[in-house]
């Protein structure tokens, strides 16, 4: 066993202001995280927790009944460490036009949350959520620290969009930056402008080109109305430039620490494998791995095979049917043979697990034990979060 | 059974989706879709046909369960069949799907490069919104309906595959990227796009297509299931069948399920019974044998809600077991047999 991920050292630190729960969809990170959020305000600290995409009845438990873009307190959790948590999920169209009311005057704002193109981007291009979700973070970052000396959260814990592309969320920012950055957008945007002319009178020909077979392609209506969403935006690129930037130096701080988050699956292993490396590559801060819901089995000491042949001495045949034997003897043959399956289910997820391990040396991990039901109510993110801290 | 699913064939036997064309698999992330699609697409290749299996979001799937080389947006073999059936497959990329569409239908020469160079590309499959969802099912459309080379163009020509499957996006999104129409509606009102997502449309809603959901006997992904057949009903899209994996045989009889959900097992006489057959009951062991199957008759009550939720949905239903070996190529072709005795294929 390699290094151990220790989450209560890591949510007790008062030096840990984020954590970023990623990793492939359908492996629980929204659990982790919310139980994540939960241990630590029940230890003490002003938590809130931003979920993209919540289970209706995990979120119902934290009280999200309304996606309403704003942080709700949760009911039923411990203070008497004098913590508190707050939960919110992200509406992406919300957050996106707030952005653009925060960095364009009114009449502006307002011509672009008419246009056309701005809607369809704002609520269906690829890329947004992940770039809205770093955006809400941003913003509930700069909330928190209004008041440095009364600061209303001290942990902000994010639970990642299930991307098409593991880590797309760090690249929305770049990607929406390079966008409007792009030589096509500055093209449609600008030919007037002097700089444009120039650049225009070389390629003018090619330019022409361009234009006329992308107008045939997407249809001339579609470019004016990319060209008067980009002329609305023009003010506001300065704008957006510095909050990708500022949210990907937020990212890379270390304050802030990443969790992976995984199934014990080989193709949830492997895309937390790509995660891993890639949080490297980013030099982002990565705390460890989190492997969810591990098969235990309850009575380790007996191994699957000397259970099986302890069925057979009962007196079950090939085909797990006892015959002749009392009821009570039936069922202890039954018991021995579901925990032959369930040591077996136990040891294929452990050795994935130390696969894994072995693989990424000395990035700390912990298991999370697969629980009996669904989790969607606070006693259950409790019992998460006491796996979580390893108990 | 789908009754309505079923066209008239000359096939050797029915299947609950005789004349349908493509197959649409979707899934809440984690419940094996691309799995289910891999199987089916297997099962559809027997009896010597060729089938395309396709993915649309790059992640490189397909190439991984079957154990192949990376797939790129040119078709390649991937697996052979019953009787000479092949299954092609294909990482379908908006830009390549651009190109290939600009130079079939502009012949464009030398603008081809000047849009390239120009970003004009990058900006039309990655940031114009529904663009690059069209360009995506365009491509399996374009395949679905290609005819093969040497014969005739026309209605004559046989098609170029039997059946295509797409391996589609997970049910959270799934509906928004097949209602391609609506997605580019408010932005191309006229022009090739437009008249693009209308074909597109108008076989997606066709008797050819048909859109399968891959859950588990869980909550969570059952519930994602039910909404995802709501969305795709209210944007007119053929429901096909519900695909249930990675589902566990029973092993405890009803019997004892009852017994132990009521925690009135006997634990002397496990105790008893252990040590008659020279197992150590310590209490640890036999407690825990108590827990493991209170645990499992717990799980069972839970699988057996979700399955009538399931059964409510009124869909074929097939059950595909969980692999002990986990999910490799000789899994696949077990997942396949196994949906070809259910009908599916």
């Amino acid at each position: 066993m390699g290094a151990v991920l220790d989450i209560d050292a890591l949510i007790d630190d008062p030096q840990t202001r984020i954590i970023v729960c990623c990793g492939a969809g359908g492996v629980g990170k929204t659990t982790v995280a919310a139980a994540l959020g939960l241990r630590a305000a029940e230890s003490g600290r002003q938590v809130v927790v931003l979920t993209i995409d919540p289970a209706r009845r995990l979120a119902q438990s934290l009280g999200l009944t309304a996606l309403d873009n704003t942080p709700r307190p949760v009911e039923s959790i411990d203070v008497t460490r004098g913590g508190s948590l707050d939960a919110m999920m992200l509406d992406m169209k919300r957050t996106f036009d707030e952005v653009v009311m925060a960095h364009a005057n009114a009449e502006k704002a307002e011509q672009i949350l008419a246009n056309p193109f701005y809607q369809a981007v704002s609520s269906s291009f690829a890329g947004t959520q992940e770039y809205m979700a770093m955006e809400k973070l941003g913003q509930l970052r700069l909330e928190a620290d209004r008041d440095p000396d009364n600061p209303r959260w001290d942990l902000i814990v994010v639970d990642t969009p299930p991307s098409r592309s593991a880590l797309d969320f760090l690249d929305a920012p770049k990607r929406l930056g390079s966008f409007l950055d792009g030589r096509f957008i500055r093209l449609l945007a600008a030919p007037a402008k002097v700089g444009g002319r120039a650049y225009l009178k070389v390629f003018s020909a090619g330019v022409n080109i361009v234009t006329t077979t992308m107008a045939k392609v997407l249809g001339a209506q579609m470019l004016t109305d990319v060209q008067t969403f980009v002329s609305a935006l023009d003010t506001m690129f300065g704008g957006f430039r510095e909050r990708a930037d500022h949210t990907y130096a937020l990212l890379s701080d270390s304050t802030t620490k990443f969790i992976v988050v995984a199934a014990p699956e080989r193709d949830a292993l492997r895309e937390a494998s790509y995660f891993v490396d890639r949080l490297d590559e980013e030099g982002m801060p990565l705390a460890g791995l989190v492997v969810n819901r591990v098969y235990r089995v309850s009575a380790p000491g007996l191994s699957a095979d000397r259970a099986l042949s302890a069925a057979e001495q009962l007196g079950d045949d090939e085909d797990g049917i006892s015959s002749g034997v009392s009821d009570s003897t039936a069922i202890t043959a039954g018991l021995l043979r579901l925990h032959a399956v369930q040591a077996e289910i136990a040891g294929r997820h452990q050795s994935l697990a130390k696969r894994f391990i072995a693989g990424h040396p000395g990035i700390p991990t912990v298991e999370v034990p697969a629980a009996a039901q669904d989790i969607h109510d606070v006693v259950g993110l409790r019992a998460v979060g006491e796996a979580l801290a390893g108990n | 059974m789908a009754p309505d699913a079923r066209a008239g064939t000359t096939e050797a036997r029915d299947t609950d989706w005789d004349g349908v064309r493509l197959h649409i698999v979707t899934g809440k992330g984690g419940t094996g879709k691309t799995t289910v699609a891999a199987a089916l697409a297997l099962a559809l290749a027997g009896q010597g046909r060729r089938v395309l299996l396709a993915e649309v979001e790059g992640r490189q799937g397909i190439s991984q369960t079957f154990d192949v080389a990376p797939l790129a947006a040119i078709e390649a073999r991937i697996a052979h069949a019953a009787q000479g059936g092949e299954v092609f497959g294909l990482s379908v990329d908006a830009k390549a799907a651009l190109l290939e569409y600009l130079q079939m239908y502009y012949k464009l020469g030398r603008a081809g490069g000047l849009l390239e160079k120009f970003g004009a590309i990058d900006f039309a499959t990655t940031i114009a919104p529904g663009v690059r969802d069209v360009l995506l099912i365009g491509k399996v459309y374009e395949a679905v309906r290609r005819r093969k080379e040497h014969k005739a163009k026309g209605p004559g020509a046989a098609p170029a595959y039997d059946a295509v499957i797409l391996d589609a996006p997970p049910t959270g999104r799934v509906a928004r990227f097949l209602n391609v129409n609506h997605e580019v509606a408010d932005l191309a009102r006229v022009g090739p796009i437009r008249s693009q997502a209308d074909s597109i449309t108008a076989m997606l809603r066709s008797p050819q297509t048909v859109v399968h959901v891959v859950t588990l006997l869980e909550e969570m992904p059952v519930q994602e299931t039910v909404d995802a057949i709501a969305e795709l009903r209210a944007v007119d899209m053929p429901i096909g069948g519900v695909v249930v994996n990675q589902v566990r045989e029973t092993i405890l009889s009803p019997k004892t399920l009852n017994t132990a959900a009521r925690s009135a097992i006997s634990r002397e006489d496990v105790a008893a019974d252990l040590s008659r057959v020279n197992v150590r009951a310590t209490d640890a062991i036999v407690d825990g044998l108590l827990a493991e199957a209170r645990d499992h008759a717990e799980r069972v009550a839970l699988e057996h809600d979700a399955s009538m939720v399931i059964a409510d949905l009124r869909r074929p239903t097939y059950q595909l077991p969980s692999l002990s070996e986990g999910v490799d190529a000789n899994g696949i072709r077990e997942l396949a047999e196994t949906l070809v005795a259910q009908g599916m294929a």
